[in-house]
């Protein structure tokens, strides 16, 4: 005991209580925090509702309305679905963070209970379109090649012929595909978030829209030929032929032409 | 300012020949090669070592680009994923630029580093030949002439001009021939809608009803028949239609086209009317359609009018109309040529 009496006194001291503290916290916090990663998408019960009617009225309502009706220039939320309200909360585009052409995704403000109680809040109001099953959205049982001529009719005019994203008008823009999860491409493509079309069940069936899902997903794993340099085509190519390329190509010249020192 | 400071003197006084006029010379002297500079390997023997090992070691990078590639070719095949193509072309290809770069690179350090560096000069030779060669020449062209009388026997000459003449024309027709192939440019003036014919989901062929389009969503149509037709790729080429729901309220007609929509569903032709790409990034909000090669923007909820871009003329309108089981079909066909503009288009 008159060892560690002496040592109290260390001025290491501090800085060990400091971490012994905050180790003892964080373990206690590990064991005994709710976990929120086992959320699923259970049926929505009527106190969800009342839950997320409160998250609404707090996060929400300032634009929406209370009753999320909808004012100038801000959509009415009645009868958009769980669907619409799982994509925009899950990726992080509601609420929104400042005016703008577009609510870009970022981080999301609400766990997956949150978003759950908030949508199922909002599907209460009116009927709109469902969360999706995991089912209907396993790309892996998608046909790659259907999903080819989908999406090159329908979505790559937009978001580039592998979903690389692209340019709109007005600082608007189609986001890049490869991080989008499986879930969100399917209900983007149901409720047409901003300025996105609305792709109903009779545009692309759900097999069709699992078909897409299976071709985006197989463009994740890059090109075979190498490098894509991102897949925007010419920006991103040019620069790398002229300047690395061409560069390397008249460095060659000037070393050839030089005279040896 | 030299003129007010006659001390300085003229710059160009110094350059002057002493005929020349107004400060101009009349001719410059060949200045010669620059004085020969010795090289670090010239003087240096440890310098020359090191020139000559820098040289085996390009020479031994192109050797081990080879073997690499060899290497890689046998042990690493494309096999059947991304990843490992990737990776074969990777390593065949790495394989294959030290092997040449290499090679190069050696060689031209060998002859800038270790070969000798004193610079010659090689003069031209005058172009104009001797004059008993110019005679010459001259001669055996008058007895060629003389020879073959071609003075004289005028239907020979005639017969030689004539096949001379008419050769090329086994080029030029073939050439001219495929570069037109058809002349026919009314095509151009109308699709293959017709009255009744229905609208089609492209690729699929579904038909589409009235209640299957929600406000905001979009079809990308094709005719009822596309693919039984002779060519159907050039048929779909200029009868693609874009069908789009808006809420009635959002939409602004004209008198005359009042007929043309069917509960806030219009149908605009997809071919852009500047130089004909797919229009179709389509913009639910502000209903602005844009075209994705020069960025022309049409306002799908006023007629399909220009607001931005290079296009002259808004999208041709299909009309169309609901049939007893509630598909959409069409009026009839576009009422103007669709696409970009040709000379005969209004003709």
């Amino acid at each position: 005991m008159k060892a560690l009496a002496t040592r109290r006194r260390s001025r290491f001291a501090p800085t060990a209580l400091l971490l012994l503290a905050l180790l003892i916290t964080g373990g206690l916090y590990a064991a005994l925090a709710p976990s929120t990663a086992t959320a699923t998408a259970s049926v929505a019960t009527a106190s969800d509702v009342e839950l997320g009617m409160k998250l609404f009225q707090a996060n929400c309502a300032t634009c929406h309305g209370m009753n999320a009706q909808g004012s100038e220039g801000v959509p009415s939320l009645i009868g958009v679905g769980a669907a619409a309200v799982d994509f925009q909360v899950s990726t992080g585009r509601m609420p929104m963070q400042a005016n703008g052409p577009q609510a870009p995704a970022k981080t999301p403000q609400f766990n997956e209970e949150q978003t759950a109680q908030l949508a199922a809040y909002v599907a209460s109001l009116g009927a709109g379109p469902a969360i999706p099953t995991d089912e209907e959205i396993d790309g892996s049982q998608g046909d790659v090649a259907n999903g080819m001529a989908l999406f090159r009719t329908n979505c790559a005019m937009c978001h580039n012929a592998v979903g690389a994203g692209g340019a709109l008008s007005g600082g608007k823009y189609a986001p890049a595909l490869w991080d989008t999860s499986a879930r969100n491409i399917y209900q983007a493509m149901l409720t047409g978030p901003q300025s996105m079309p609305v792709f109903n069940d009779n545009v692309l069936t759900a097999e069709e829209k699992r078909d897409v899902i299976s071709y985006v997903e197989a463009q994740r794993s890059g090109s075979p030929g190498g490098a894509d340099l991102g897949a925007i085509g010419p920006v991103s190519e040019g620069l790398w032929v002229w300047v690395v390329g061409m560069g390397l190509l008249l460095g060659c010249a000037v070393w050839i032409g030089a005279k040896s020192s | 300012m030299n003129q007010q400071n006659p001390a300085k003197g003229h710059p160009s006084q110094d350059l002057a020949a002493p005929d020349g006029q107004a400060g101009v010379p009349t001719h410059f002297t060949d200045p010669g090669h620059p004085e020969h500079q010795p090289r670090q390997s010239d003087l240096h023997p440890a310098a020359n070592k090191r020139a000559e090992r820098q040289v085996v070691l390009l020479f031994a990078v192109s050797v081990l680009g080879t073997i690499g590639f060899l290497v890689a070719y046998f042990a690493v095949p494309p096999g059947e994923t991304v990843a490992s193509m990737r990776q074969s072309n990777l390593l065949l290809g790495l394989g294959l630029f030290l092997g040449m770069f290499g090679i190069g690179a050696a060689v031209v350090h060998w002859a800038k580093s270790l070969m000798n560096s004193e610079e010659k000069a090689e003069d031209r030779h005058t172009l104009r030949s001797s004059d008993e060669t110019r005679a010459a020449a001259v001669e055996m062209l008058r007895e060629g002439a003389q020879d073959s009388a071609i003075g004289r026997r005028g239907v020979l000459k005639g017969a030689m001009v004539s096949a001379l003449l008419l050769a090329p024309l086994t080029v030029v027709v073939p050439l001219v021939g495929n570069v037109g192939e058809d002349w026919d440019v009314s095509k151009f003036k109308s699709t293959m809608w017709r009255k009744g014919m229905k609208l089609t989901i492209d690729p699929s062929g579904r038909p589409i009803k009235a209640s299957d389009l929600t406000i905001g969503s979009v079809f990308h149509v094709i005719p009822e028949g596309l693919e039984d037709t002779e060519h159907p790729l050039d048929e779909k080429a200029k009868a693609v239609v874009l069908l789009i729901r808006l809420d009635p309220r959002d939409l602004t007609e004209a008198e005359d086209r009042k007929g043309w929509s069917y509960d806030g569903i219009v149908a605009y032709s997809k071919i852009c009317t500047h130089v004909g790409c797919p229009v179709a990034l389509y913009e639910q909000q502000t209903h602005h359609l844009l075209c994705p090669c020069h960025q022309s923007t049409f306002d799908v909820a006023d007629g399909a009018k220009v607001l931005f871009g290079p296009a002259k003329r808004p999208l041709p309108q299909l009309p169309i109309e609901v049939d007893d089981e509630g598909y959409l079909i069409a009026q009839s066909d576009f009422t103007e040529p669709v696409g970009p503009s040709f000379w005969e288009r209004l003709k």
